[in-house]
């Protein structure tokens, strides 16, 4: 029959208007600034940089390679190299940036960066409440403020920062190995020139003696 | 009738139901006799330009509030308690906004389009009876003229689109007065059946032929096998002519942007939102007086109500109803617009004029009903069955894009 349809659409509006004032499980939006849904794991906005303990500056894990910068589509992404080095994790001493600018306006949130970044320095934040009424100089994120700290990355995405931390360790714990691998072949080595003067002299004196 | 005559003996009652008359007749007494029906008028219209805009807002709020719970969503909440106070922020934000008229835009013609609509969408409160002894103009040709003051919306409507020199608005222009004059046949046939009954074509008087009361039960157009088939007829062909949901084509967001007022920004904008509720609360009021007995009570028990608020309540429901139409069914398409208006809409109404006539002629008594009500189903029945017959529903097949 014609308009039966209309009919059946009618009553379940009307039953939805009824039960929204019933039952409030049928509603289904969230007042948000009161109420908030904890974001999911794989959120994603911004990037910011991560750094391992507690000093900013001290733990910062970019070594200011520039291949974020680069690799960049939008451009938004500016680096000045530092002129002395500081150590870095494993304690090797590395460039840092001396200065590391994003400007989220421009920013979108592709994260190519973190993908490119081989220093896990780079990753991508979930903070959205980034409106400011100074659209150039609030959107442009200095160094300072894109630095977060590894709690603040462990916090956002607890499974990714796990691995990421996992992968560091082995890195860090295979460059000790090699470095103690080193620092015995050194010490072996200078055991040995400490063995071979003693040696040596022997011989050396042969041709005086 | 007895008690409607008890109710008039009643002061108390009698001035609370014509309150709105005696404040006019007592304004009117400050001022010289020969300035009196000016002034009255001025009144009435002032009473007129106040009331149906402060509507207006109520309505946008409510709308919005309906529409979200039916979509089990709270809706505004957050200006004032409850949101009520929405409208206000609406109306700052839209006095503030820029005024952008496109360059090559023809400027007269793009400021007056909005001005054309809402003056003309004005006018036609003018025969709306809204109470007893309220109204504005007691037009003997009250319908006619509302009518064709409806008509020249059309002409604000293609205004805006022809001179906004934008392609989304013409075609939302076009459609929307496509639209607009393949429903004025439908909306004008099935009102004449009200004419046809009542002899007259002046509101007041329409509303008066359906004043009495049958036992409890009123006389109300709506309650005849006609009646309730023009009343079906006349608010589908309303809500084509009021560019509402399904009916909204003019303004689809997917294909049109926002249709003729795509350039519109600002308070112009505002005008032609304020110009379409107006025009929906006129055709509404319009359906009120011409099949639900206007002022009148549903019930003779109720008519210790004054009259005026009969009226505005009537309205109310009108409008919830609309909103909940738009909150239930999804856009029509340009075709099946067209098929429906000409292929069902035209040949019921034109039936239903016969029907009305038949009604007329057959005297008192049960055959009437009988007649009527049986050859409006079965006519119904058969158009909706060959309506329905010529739609392949299914799945969509597609001879290229496979």
């Amino acid at each position: 029959m014609l308009g039966e349809g209309i009919l059946k659409g009618l009553g379940e509006t009307a039953k939805n208007f009824a039960g929204s004032f019933v039952s409030k499980e049928r509603l289904t939006t969230v007042q948000y600034p009161e109420e908030r849904v904890a974001p999911i794991e794989n959120t994603r906005d911004f990037p910011f940089l991560v750094y391992d303990g507690d000093d900013k500056m001290a733990g910062l894990r970019c070594v200011a390679c520039q291949i974020c910068e680069k690799e960049c589509p939008p451009k938004c992404i500016y680096i000045v190299k530092s002129t002395d080095k500081k150590p870095d994790y494993v304690g090797k001493p590395q460039i840092y940036p001396a200065r590391f600018d994003i400007d989220i306006s421009v920013c979108m949130s592709c994260q190519i960066c973190v993908e490119v970044c081989p220093f896990e320095a780079i990753k991508m934040d979930t903070e959205f409440e980034l409106s400011t009424t100074d659209r150039f100089g609030g959107l442009l994120f200095d160094r300072d403020h894109l630095s977060k700290s590894n709690e603040h990355y462990h916090k956002i995405h607890p499974t990714e920062a796990s691995e990421v931390d996992a992968r560091l360790a082995e890195e860090k714990a295979k460059a000790e190995a090699k470095a103690k691998a080193a620092a015995e072949a050194a010490a072996a080595k200078a055991a040995a020139a400490a063995t071979a003067p003693t040696a040596k002299p022997v011989p050396a004196k042969e041709p005086g003696a | 009738m007895s008690q409607s005559s008890q109710l008039w003996a009643n002061p108390v009652w009698t001035n609370l139901d014509q309150i709105f008359v005696l404040l006019q007749h007592w304004v009117e007494g400050f001022f010289p006799v020969w300035l009196q029906p000016a002034v009255g008028t001025v009144l009435g219209v002032i009473a007129i330009v106040a009331a149906f805009p402060g509507i207006f807002a109520l309505t946008t709020v409510l709308e919005r509030k309906g529409l979200g719970r039916m979509q089990n969503r709270l809706g505004p909440n957050r200006v004032g308690p409850f949101g009520i106070l929405q409208p206000v922020a609406d109306g700052i934000k839209s006095l503030t906004k820029e005024d952008i008229v496109p360059l090559t835009a023809d400027g007269v013609v793009h400021f007056l389009a909005p001005v054309v609509l809402v003056i003309a969408v004005f006018l036609g409160f003018a025969v709306l009876p809204v109470g007893r002894n309220m109204v504005l103009t007691n037009l003997d040709a009250g319908l006619l003229f509302f009518f064709a003051i409806g008509a020249s919306t059309e002409l604000s409507v293609f205004m805006a689109g022809w001179s906004s020199r934008n392609k989304y608005s013409l075609l939302g222009a076009m459609r929307a007065v496509a639209q607009m004059i393949s429903y004025e046949v439908p909306l004008l046939l099935s009102s004449v059946v009200a004419v046809m009954i009542t002899g007259s074509l002046s509101t007041v008087k329409i509303v008066e032929a359906q004043s009495g009361f049958t036992g409890i039960f009123p006389h109300w157009y709506v309650f005849t096998p006609w009646g309730f088939a023009g009343f079906v007829l006349f608010v589908i062909a309303a809500l084509a002519e009021t560019n509402r949901s399904p009916f909204d084509l003019p303004e689809g967001e997917s294909e049109l942007v926002a249709g003729y007022f795509t350039e519109y920004s600002g308070f112009k904008f505002a005008l032609f939102f304020l110009g379409e509720y107006l025009g929906m609360f006129s055709i509404a009021g319009f359906a009120i007086t011409l099949f639900l007995g206007g002022w009148g009570a549903p019930l003779s028990v109720l008519e210790i109500i004054p009259s005026w608020a009969w009226f505005f309540a009537k309205l109310l429901c009108a409008i919830f109803f609309f909103i909940w139409l738009r909150g239930t069914l999804p856009r029509l398409r340009q075709d099946q617009l067209m098929n429906f208006a000409w292929k069902f809409m035209l040949p019921m109404s034109l039936l239903n004029l016969l029907v009305a006539g038949a009604w007329r002629f057959l005297g008192d008594g049960w055959l009437r009903w009988i007649v009527c009500s049986a050859v409006l189903l079965l006519a119904y029945g058969l158009l909706g069955r060959v309506l329905m017959r010529h739609q392949r529903l299914g799945a969509r097949s597609y001879r290229y894009a496979d």
